[in-house]
């Protein structure tokens, strides 16, 4: 490509072993992480040298499995994290197509509001959304998991920008008709918004898998807890563990299904993080 | 089926006079519809906690008090008066500071180095996005396992060139930093994304030109990639100011905030005012200062960003 081009020699060779140079130190804590997490504990007490070495086991992992607590944080995780994809899905398309199709009164002032929240940092609304949900009780629940992520206007946003790139042609016929909005929405523009959808529910998956902070106040039993929050709260005392193969293990099993999810989606997460920006 | 049945008498050409105006069709309160759902959940549950949160930072709130009136700037006052309020905003500043130009910096190295369509630097890529695919609490754990003095891995590198192991996350100088490389590690992935994206847009033309006029590697990257991609520079840098500003998980799992305060930063203050200590009023002032100082880096920036186009 025309920034790089090939037979430069020497500099290209220095540009591409530093590039390689930083890949490995991007990549060793991970293998590191990965490697010792099958060594025994009791090894790892007195050394983590040697990580090609045996003595290996599976115990750490085993021991994972038998703490049924964190299948359960993953359920809830899995629970939230389909649960807002699934309804910012439907709403954002929804709303999308609402923004850049119809014309209804007031249209343009809801769609300055809504670019307007794109401002509002979560760390700037957290109190006063706490002290809501207090209000009605639904801390600790499903509800109050997954709720408050809808309300941010980055899906709706990338649907209204999707549809207004769908040539209006292709509706015209069918209003013409007499075909009803919804029925022209869910019948002609919806499918051939499938590679939108894949992008935003990818990142609003990923985003929910991962979310932090919102649970952390919200689900305060651990039966509540989410994969993250769960992990985090057994990371207490640590420079005197005994198990970090154990620990190790935790990062292992919590973090390999969504990098394997990542290998598979790679495209579409890197598209909607580049249109994200930082929501 | 659901049918939401619009009756309409309109003609044709009517009908496509109004399109022209915005949208497809006829205004009507009907459409309005589409985007009900959505605008319920922006004003309940953002729009309605936004005002809410402004009104609670004049009040006298706790949660095991209740509320005990208006209180005017009282709230704002005793942040200015809290000194570990003032580490937080110290700390955060800094962290932003030693952050943004890593991320601006390493992200445009490495876009420059990537950009182009050989397997190796797709492998590459890959990598150095990988690692924002993780939650936060997943690479807090890798890291404080690097970070252990003598077992981790960073003691170990060190005792191979024969240099004495650190306890970083323990010490007042190094902690922070300690923090912000973390940071860099985990999302170096979102700048370089920007960055490839705005090479691309780069006319090829351009470099056929230089290409012509024999200019060297380092003229054609000072005089034609980097002013086409000013404007990529200035939104990289905006973003991560932003996202910086909201340091909390790392610092919280890393170090909780330690050693004597040193990397405790303005979000887990809130966290710790609002979820700890239940002074909502207290709390939701902090966040109106954190939201300004947001709001004023990135306008500053941007505003600087303009001034040197013109």
């Amino acid at each position: 490509m025309a920034t790089y081009r090939r037979g430069r020699g020497l500099g290209d060779r220095l540009l591409l072993l530093a590039v390689v140079a930083l890949a490995i130190v991007w990549i060793a804590p991970i293998v590191w992480v990965i490697g010792l997490s099958f060594k025994p504990n009791d090894v790892l007490m007195r050394s983590t040298g040697g990580i090609h070495l045996p003595p290996f086991t599976l115990k750490n992992y085993v021991d994972i499995i038998a703490s049924s607590q964190v299948f359960a944080w993953m359920l809830n995780s899995f629970i939230v994290a389909i649960g807002q994809t699934v309804l910012t899905l439907v709403i954002a398309s929804l709303a999308g197509y609402g923004f850049a199709r119809t014309n209804f009164p007031g249209r343009n002032v809801l769609f300055v509001l809504v670019l307007a929240a794109l401002a509002v940092p979560e760390q700037a609304i957290i109190v006063p959304l706490h002290t809501m949900f207090a209000a009605v009780d639904l801390h600790n629940t499903y509800a109050a998991l997954i709720a408050p992520r809808l309300a941010f206007p980055f899906g709706v946003l990338l649907m209204t920008q999707y549809f207004r790139a769908i040539p209006a042609e292709i509706e015209e016929a069918a209003l013409l008709d007499r075909a009803s909005r919804l029925k022209v929405f869910w019948r002609i523009v919806l499918p051939l918004s499938i590679p939108a959808q894949a992008t935003l529910g990818i990142y609003t998956f990923l985003h929910a898998w991962n979310e932090y902070f919102w649970p952390l106040v919200s689900a305060t039993k651990p039966a509540m807890y989410t994969l993250t929050v769960g992990l985090a709260s057994m990371q207490t005392n640590f420079a005197q563990t005994e198990g970090i193969g154990f620990l190790m293990a935790q990062a292992v099993f919590a973090g390999l299904p969504v990098l394997i999810l990542y290998l598979f989606f790679q495209r579409h997460i890197v598209s909607a993080v580049a249109g994200g920006g930082n929501k | 089926m659901v049918r939401l049945r619009i009756s309409s008498g309109r003609t044709g050409s009517h009908y496509m006079a109004e399109r022209a105006a915005s949208g497809i069709g006829l205004s009507r309160l009907s459409n309005g519809l589409f985007v009900a759902p959505y605008m319920l959940l922006v004003f309940g549950l953002l729009f309605a906690p936004l005002v809410l949160g402004i009104w609670l930072a004049f009040q006298d709130y706790d949660m095991l008090g209740g509320w005990a009136g208006g209180v005017g700037l009282e709230n704002f006052e005793n942040l200015l008066d809290d000194k570990i309020f003032r580490g937080t905003v110290r700390n955060t500043i800094k962290f932003v500071l030693m952050t943004t130009p890593a991320f601006v910096a390493l992200g445009l190295f490495l876009a420059l180095a990537l950009n182009n369509s050989l397997r190796r630097s797709a492998i590459l890529r890959a990598i150095f996005f990988g690692s924002s695919v993780l939650s936060v609490t997943i690479v807090t754990l890798i890291w404080r396992l690097v970070y252990l003095p003598d077992r981790g891995l960073l003691a170990d590198i060190l005792s191979l060139v024969s240099l004495p192991s650190v306890d970083l996350i323990t010490s007042q100088t190094w902690a922070l930093p300690a923090i912000a490389i973390v940071t860099v590690w985990w999302i170096i992935g979102l700048p370089m994304t920007l960055f490839l994206a705005g090479l691309q847009q780069i006319p090829p033309e351009l470099y056929e030109a230089a290409a012509l006029d024999n200019a060297s590697r380092w003229r054609t990257l000072t005089s034609i990639t980097l002013p086409s991609i000013r404007r990529t520079i200035i939104v990289v840098a905006v973003i991560e100011v932003i996202l910086q500003f909201q340091l909390f998980g790392q610092a919280l799992l890393i170090t909780g905030g330690g050693p004597d305060n040193t990397t405790r930063p303005m979000v887990q203050f809130i966290y710790e005012a609002g979820f700890r200590d239940l002074q909502l009023g207290f709390a939701a002032a902090a966040s109106q200062v954190l939201f300004a100082l947001m709001l004023i880096a990135a306008l500053a920036q941007m505003w600087a960003g303009r001034r040197r186009e013109g």
